[in-house]
């Protein structure tokens, strides 16, 4: 349905193409923005944050996505909030999840829609106010025969 | 001991060579080896497969009276682990009363309304895809085998017929990509060998749960073809032609598909 | 009628790590959904994700459309105290789904 269906493109010959109609789409800019929102003043810092999907997708509307981070998650030093965040979908707002110490690890894992061929970022807020980042380059492709 | 031991080696190198031999005939390949690592996980693991929502849907649904008989289906057809074990695996089978084949979805609105006496939930609703699914399930790990009575070869033959029947503008048969091209890829999407194993399916693409049927004129829609009306005896002739075609496959349901 | 499939370990020792995973019914509309009218379906999702254990909310989830239908979600958490876990969706209308499990610490 909605997302990758709106922005599939044009790619099977015969008469297997499918039209598709754009809705709105974030923009790698708007991205960067709700990035920043996250972040607060801080600089994203790569490292420390593991993004684990694959990187050719089957179907872009159920995409295993986890997020590991590096922490010990103690009352002194842990991960206060993970978000995702994507380039291409009509928002680029995925999630965020909020965690403590009492998590025991910085472990989080989910499925999410993918539009596009797109990156993936994941932050990670620490509770120092530090925040890291992990990307991921994904393909995503399309079933040959949906039902138009 | 020696010459024991021996002859315990010999009849297992006997036993491997019929079991590779055995293996080595049936290069039948479900749906789910075609899959990538991450959606075969998503089927593998109860916990993760989203086709197991519509089973524990329609685990309720069958403990639920329905209908002017207000009996449920557990009440004649048994509510333990038991119940219906392995009896889609035959599916679709002879109807002696209507003369005529019907799928297992087609044989719980049979029931629906003629013993419950209930208005039949339509084809493709989440009520009867939850109790094909609960039922469907209850043959999971057994393998496929088709009703043995002699009315249901013309059924066979007729889906046999319909399946190299080339249909649509494309005009292509369904055996043009699922026999002659199984395993090759249209755009990036692998063909699969199209057998029935894990209906009903969570298929990625529909975001839910759905029958054989829904696939089938996802096929049809694809070469440019009419699909037949929910519940045809087109579809009925296919699935029964596509299990004979599967004849002793693992039954996978819920499968998930992409 | 809307399912969920809670896992959590039966059993565990005090201070495990232990894994949770939960699977709802939900279609999560995302509201991007062309209509054949020229209009979109309206938007219909989970946003909110609980998980509440031993008087905490250990773990949350703030949801957007990019999440799948039937969402999927898995975390961690240290095993404390036996008794009950309480697991909260809440949709765009505010509508609560509540599930509980209980697990035994020893």
């Amino acid at each position: 349905m909605d997302l990758p269906t709106a922005s599939r493109r044009l790619v099977l010959g015969g008469g297997l193409a499918l039209l598709a109609i754009s809705p709105a789409r974030a923009t790698p800019e708007a991205m960067r923005a709700a990035m920043q929102g996250f972040a607060g003043g801080a600089e994203p810092r790569p490292g420390r944050v593991r993004l684990e999907m694959p990187t050719l997708v089957e179907n872009g509307n159920a995409v295993p996505t986890t997020v590991i981070v590096d922490s010990p998650m103690t009352a002194a030093d842990h991960v206060v909030e993970i978000a995702l965040f994507n380039e291409r979908n009509p928002l680029p707002d995925i999630a965020r999840f909020t965690l403590g110490p009492r998590c025991g690890q910085a472990w989080v894992s989910t499925r999410i829609r993918l539009g596009d061929t797109q990156s993936v970022h994941a932050l990670a807020r620490m509770n120092d106010g530090s925040v890291w980042s992990a990307s991921a380059e994904l393909i995503v492709t399309l079933p040959a025969c949906i039902e138009g | 001991m020696i010459r024991r031991r021996g002859a315990a080696l010999a009849l297992l190198l006997a036993l491997a060579t019929v079991a590779t031999r055995v293996e080595a005939q049936d290069t039948r390949r479900s749906g789910f080896m075609f899959m990538s690592p991450g959606t075969q996980a998503m089927q593998r693991d109860d916990m993760e497969n989203p086709g197991m929502l519509a089973v524990l849907d329609g685990a309720e649904l069958w403990a639920k009276p329905a209908g002017t008989s207000g009996r449920s289906c557990a009440d004649c057809h048994g509510g333990g682990a038991e119940a219906m074990r392995g009896v889609a695996a035959r599916y679709p089978a002879f109807d002696a009363t209507r003369g005529e084949a019907i799928d297992l979805a087609g044989r719980i609105l049979q029931c629906r309304a003629e013993r419950q006496g209930d208005a039949p939930p339509p084809r493709e609703s989440r009520t009867l895809l939850a109790l094909t699914a609960f039922v469907a399930h209850r043959a999971r790990g057994m393998p496929v085998a088709p009703d043995a009575d002699p009315r249901m070869t013309p059924v066979v033959e007729a889906g046999r017929a319909l399946w190299h029947k080339r249909l649509g503008q494309l005009d292509l048969s369904c055996a043009q990509c699922h026999d002659d091209n199984a395993g090759q890829k249209l755009a990036s999407a692998p063909i699969p060998e199209a057998h029935p194993t894990g209906y009903p399916i969570y298929r990625l693409e529909w975001q839910t749960t759905g029958s054989l049927q829904r696939r089938i004129r996802g096929c049809l829609t694809g070469v440019r073809a009419e699909p037949f009306a929910y519940g045809a005896d087109e579809y009925i002739a296919l699935e029964a032609f596509l299990m004979e075609r599967a004849r002793g496959m693992e039954i996978e349901t819920p499968g998930v598909r992409p | 009628m809307s399912r969920a499939l809670i896992n959590v370990p039966a059993k565990a020792r005090k201070g495990e790590v232990i894994q949770i995973r939960t699977l709802v019914q939900h279609e999560m509309e995302t509201g991007f959904r062309p209509l054949p009218n020229g209009g979109f379906a309206p938007r219909l999702i989970l946003r909110r994700f609980e998980c509440i254990y031993d008087g905490e909310t250990v773990f949350a989830a703030d949801l957007h459309p990019a999440i799948s239908a039937n969402p999927y979600l898995a975390f961690r958490t240290v095993a404390t105290t036996s008794g009950e876990m309480l697991f909260r969706w809440i949709d765009d209308r505010g509508a609560v789904r509540e599930e509980r499990a209980t697990i035994e610490v020893t």
